[in-house]
Order: structure tokens, then sequence, then C-alpha cells
């Protein structure tokens, strides 16, 4: 029997989007094999109830395994999972995304000597065997990779599987006990979860103009602050400038922040990598404006702009304002 | 204390990197480069020494590849590492992430450093996984994508951003970390720096120097295999304003915007 295993991260009682995406496709992908989906949770509160974990089986997990263990940190996670595999023989790991998925599918790959496949944008059943495709060269061509041996393991792009109920009952739960590594228990959570900065809401606008390390400096977001204005939209930031304090997280797009799928996006001064591109590229017109004429960016925009913010940014808002008065 | 920084030579930025549709490998002709996400990790490293928290002996650079990876070794020395460690060997050729990491393990057992650092990620693989195979081959604790690292007492205090804001965790060393790269603004190699890199000490080691199992390794030891490589879903080609007079391509953008009714 061919099974595959998810992780199902969860946090303050409430399971991760991407991590039901990741059950809904591996329930389906185990229904065609001929297998069952399961699930691993871990937590160390009582959050994680009976009714909680047996909800997974809606997405389509049969079983769901739960373990104590510290939240939020990957290498106990590999533990619970290397134990869960070995005793049961799931063939395959199935990871949502993020940046926990990638750490623990990694952390396996090493502990059971398996192939890995990540930013994974679809698996297929071929010959009774799973086949990952993963896009290389920021995207520019997608290789179609399967395993040798088992397991194999597959970290998911963000947003590539959809959670979606199947219909099916509720999955049966099972307590194991996993002893931690001794690594595994060197790594402390001191906090978790810390917002940076004001807490704004950029989810609901329909417009987001949003700023990357092309503006300079902090005070660059005024540019896109006055020209989000014009417009009647909100202002959204990349990693790379809410890592360095230029911008609340709250504002952030990507792997490890919001998906949006405005009207419009208005990106100035982004080089528009992957974990930035996951979170975004649903918008219905992407405008992009950037000096550098290689810049990924400018593969996935309606719109491409090369020249300087600096120069653009003052006179575009001018003129939106000017049209907009007129 | 002894930190090993994973280093690694890949395509230059401005080479357009493709695959070669026979052995359905990177093409690797043209310019190259030290991985630039790298170079955060070996200026982390000299943050560290230079910070004076932590006593720091040496600062080792480690990379597998073929002979032309010595490149990016003289490349880490001359922005800081006393020394360097080359790992090389026909056998590890086409070797996957997990052989990858299973390699650079057993180099770094011989090693025995108190901190491995490296970068989020290379330029040409973009797997993002290399750090955490490493730890759980050396069996040391691990985390990715860090942003702030402070050194004492024989632990490290990090902060990463993870799925529901920033975490910050305590991990005691030794310890396996992986930058990220709005860490730290790399410096520049000094020219003095960049003649001397040369002359200092460089260790080669085959497979068998490392005690690397073979089997487990190059096209032996491959847990995932290529099928194809295709082309990715057509997308039509945006329109390109390049800014000449600006105050004319702002009259298109606008023009742009109001055709799709995003001026209302
Ligand atoms: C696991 C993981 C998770 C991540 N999660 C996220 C995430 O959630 N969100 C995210 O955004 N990123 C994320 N990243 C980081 C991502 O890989 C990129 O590093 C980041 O998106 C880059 O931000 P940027 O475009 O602002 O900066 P850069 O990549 O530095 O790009 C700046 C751009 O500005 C242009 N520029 C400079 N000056 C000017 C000027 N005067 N006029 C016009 N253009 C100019 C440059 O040409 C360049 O293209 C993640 C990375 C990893 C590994
Ligand atoms: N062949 C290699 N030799 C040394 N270090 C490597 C090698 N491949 C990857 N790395 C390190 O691992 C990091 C992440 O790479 P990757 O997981 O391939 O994206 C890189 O930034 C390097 O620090």
């Amino acid at each position: 029997m061919s099974g595959i295993l998810t992780y199902v991260l969860h946090y303050q009682g409430e399971f991760n989007k991407n991590s039901l995406g990741a059950v809904t496709e591996a329930g389906k992908l185990a229904k065609e094999l001929g297998g069952e989906a399961a699930a691993v949770v871990v937590g160390e509160g009582d959050d994680l109830t009976d009714d909680l974990c047996a909800s997974l089986g809606k997405y389509g997990a049969t079983k769901v395994y739960r373990a104590r263990g510290p939240e939020g940190l990957a290498q106990p996670v590999v533990d619970v999972m290397a134990k869960v595999i070995e005793e049961n023989g799931y063939d395959y790991a199935l990871f949502g995304g993020g940046l926990l998925g990638f750490e623990i599918g990694a952390g396996l790959t090493a502990r059971l000597n398996a192939g890995v496949t990540m930013e994974v944008t679809e698996v297929k059943v071929q010959d009774g065997k799973l086949v990952a495709d993963r896009p290389i060269l920021q995207d520019s061509a997608i290789a179609e990779v399967d395993y040798v041996g088992t397991p194999g393991i597959i970290i998911g792009r963000l947003n590539a599987f959809e959670m979606a109920e199947s219909g099916d009952g509720a999955a049966s739960v099972e307590d194991v006990e996993v002893e931690l590594s001794d690594w595994s228990t060197k790594a402390r959570m001191i906090e978790r979860g810390e917002q940076r900065g004001a807490d704004v809401n950029i989810e609901d606008a329909d417009i987001l103009v949003a700023g990357g390390r092309g503006l300079g400096k902090a005070e660059g977001f005024q540019l896109c602050e006055d020209l989000a204005d014009a417009l009647g939209g909100a202002v959204a930031a990349t990693r790379a400038v809410v890592d360095a304090g230029w911008y609340p997280y709250a504002a952030q797009i990507g792997q490890t922040g919001k998906t949006v799928a405005p009207k419009l996006y208005l990106a100035a001064g982004i080089s528009g990598a992957i974990q930035h591109k996951v979170g975004m590229q649903s918008s219905e017109n992407i405008v992009a404006i950037n000096k550098d004429p290689n810049a990924p960016i400018f593969e996935f925009s309606d719109l491409g702009i090369v020249g300087d913010l600096n120069k653009i940014l003052p006179k575009l808002t001018e003129a939106v304002k000017a049209k907009k008065g007129g | 204390m002894k930190i090993c920084v994973l280093v690694k030579e890949v395509p230059d930025a401005a080479v357009e990197k493709r695959m070669d549709p026979s052995t359905k490998r990177l093409d690797r002709s043209g310019e190259k480069n030290l991985n630039p996400f790298d170079t955060h990790a070996i200026e982390a490293a000299m943050q560290i020494k230079e910070g004076g928290k932590a006593d720091i002996e040496e600062v080792v650079a480690v990379t597998m590849g073929p002979e032309s990876a010595v490149r990016a070794l003289h490349k880490a020395v001359s922005l800081g590492a006393d020394r360097s460690v080359h790992l090389t060997d026909d056998a590890l050729a086409v070797s996957d992430v997990c052989a990858t990491g299973y390699a650079l393990a057993q180099v770094l057992k011989q090693e025995q450093p108190d901190l491995v650092l490296l970068g989020q990620q290379s330029d040409d693989g973009e797997c993002y996984t290399i750090g955490a195979v490493v730890a759980d081959h050396l069996q040391m604790p691990s985390l990715t994508q860090v942003i702030k690292m402070d050194a004492e007492g024989g632990k490290l205090r990090c902060e990463r951003q993870a799925e529901y804001g920033y975490d910050t965790v305590e991990v005691e060393l030794p310890a396996v970390i992986s930058v990220g790269d709005a860490i730290n603004e790399p410096r520049y190699p000094s020219l003095k720096a960049i003649m001397g890199a040369k002359k200092k000490p460089l260790d080669t080691k085959s497979t068998g120097d490392a005690e690397i199992d073979t089997s487990r390794v190059g096209s032996e030891g491959k847990r995932t295999a290529v099928l194809a490589i295709n082309p990715p879903p057509e997308k039509e080609a945006g329109q390109i304003i390049e800014d000449e007079d600006t105050g004319e391509t702002v009259e298109k953008i606008v023009a742009w915007l109001d055709e799709r009714k995003l001026l209302a």
C-alpha cells in the first residue's frame, strides 16, 4: 500500500491553510494511488483536541498521528515523522510550502536518505508513482522529477495545493510517543509570532502599491504612499524591506507574508523573487517599475516600465490626481 | 570557537542560466562567481569574530564542487576566511540535495566546527534545504532564514520571520544556521586581500579523504531522477516601456490604467 504522510502546522488552535492544502492534495493523490493519506500534528498545549484532529478527515486524511513536542520548530517534527514513516511505511511525505515545510522536509531527507523536490507546483500519478513538477532557474523551465526508492519528499510551493473539503468523514486519531533526538531539544522558542510595526490592512484593498528594496531607504515609502492615496489603494511591501525595518510586517506579501489578488498590483523597486511572486501572482493587473531590464518581475507583469522609480513615481502620482480630478 | 562557512560557485547573475537538454543539467559554461547569498554568511562570521563577544580562532570556508570551484574559496578568503577546504571528486558529480548534504556533512565532521553558517539559497539550485540536511547528519540544532544573530556564552540568540510573524529562538552550540540576505550588508574585499587569497591554506579532499560512502553520492546515490525538462506554461508577454521621457511614460501608464478602468 502506498501512503502519503503530511505535516499539519497549527497556531493558536487553528490549522494552517497551506497545510490543509497539502492534506487535500495528499487525499486526492492517495485515492489515485490506492493508498491512504495521513497527517502528523505536533503540539505542547491542549489545543490539539480529538475533534480538531479528527476534522482533518474532511480534507481527505484518514488518520492523524498526534505527538507532544515544541511548536514552531522543525527538528522535533522530523523526529515524529521519521518514526511514523519507519513504523508504518509511508511512501511519500508532502508539505504545503512555508518555512517549516522546507526545514522538516530537508531534515527527513537526511534522516531517511530520501529524495526531495521543492517549490513543487504540481504532483501527478504515473505508473503507480508520484511525479513532481519542480520549476527551476527562476521559473524559466519545469523539471519533471520522480523518486528513486522510498520515501519521496515533496515540498510544495506556497498556494500550489488548494484546500478543499473532500466529503470524507472524521479521521481516526492516534497518539504517538516519540523520544526527541538530543539535538532537537537544543533550539528553544523564546518568542513566537511577533508582529512588527503597525497593523495595516491590505487584504481588502482593490489597489496595492508595493515597494521593495529599490526604494533605497525607509523614507522612500512616502512615494508609494502618495501614489496609493491618489489611486485610492493601500501600500504593501517585500520581505527584504520588512526585515530591514522600513515597513510593517502586516503589509508583507509573499511566502511568509500575505497572499493577495487585487485588481491592480503596482510594484516599485521589487525584483520579483519567487517567494514574493507566490503572494501576488493572481492579481488581475500587474504593473512593475524597475531600473533593471532583466528583473524577473517583468516576466510576469502585464505592464513593465524600465526606469528609475524616483523619477517616475512622483510624476505618476501627479498625473493620476489630475486625471481623477478632471 | 571555530566557524565553518559553506560556499558555492554559481553562474554569474548576469549570465543567462539554461539547461543543457541532453544532460538535463545546468549548463555551467560562462562566467562564474561566489553565490551572492553566501557572502552574507561570510559577513555574519566576520561580524561574530570582530564583535568580541565570542572568541573565534578561525573561519574556514568549505565547498564541494569541480576544480573551478576553488575560485569561490579564494573569494571567501578575500572576504575574511582564514583558510578553506575543497571537496572535489568525479564521484560527486550530479549529486542531488540528499547526496550533497551528506557529503558536506562528512567534511564538516572532520573539521568539528562550533558553528556552521551558510546562505539561504544557492543562486542556481534554489533549494533552500542544504542547511537542514547538513544539520541532521551532524546531529546539531538548526535554523534557516536567520536575520539577526547574537553569540553569547555557547548560545546563539536568533531572529527570523516564520509563518506567523517574527520568532526569536535560542540555539545551543554547536549549530547550523542559514542566514537570510537581510542579516547584513557584505563588505567588499580589499585589493590586498584579493591578492593574498591564493596564499592562504587550502585543503583539497577526495571522497576517500572525507570518508564518504561513494554509493550514497553522485549518479550512484541519486534519490531523485529528472524525467524531463519542460518549458513553463505560455504566458502572454506583458507590454514594456523604456522610460526615456518620463512625462510621456507617465501618460502611457495613465492611459493603460484608464483603459482597464482602474482610475475610476
Ligand atoms: C523561505 C523564504 C521566504 C521568503 N518569503 C518572502 C516573502 O514572504 N515576501 C517577500 O517579498 N520575499 C520573501 N523572501 C525573500 C525573497 O527571496 C527576496 O529576497 C525579496 O522578495 C526581495 O525583495 P525586493 O524585491 O524588495 O529586493 P531586491 O531583490 O533587492 O530587488 C530590488 C529591486 O529594485 C530595483 N531598483 C533598485 N533601485 C531602483 C530604482 N531607483 N528604480 C527602480 N528600480 C530600482 C533593482 O533593480 C531590484 O530589481 C523569502 C525568501 C525565502 C528564502
Ligand atoms: N556544493 C556546495 N558546496 C558548499 N556549500 C553549498 C553547496 N551547495 C549548497 N551549499 C550551501 O547551501 C546553501 C543553500 O543552498 P541550496 O539549498 O542549494 O539553495 C548555499 O547558500 C551554500 O551556502
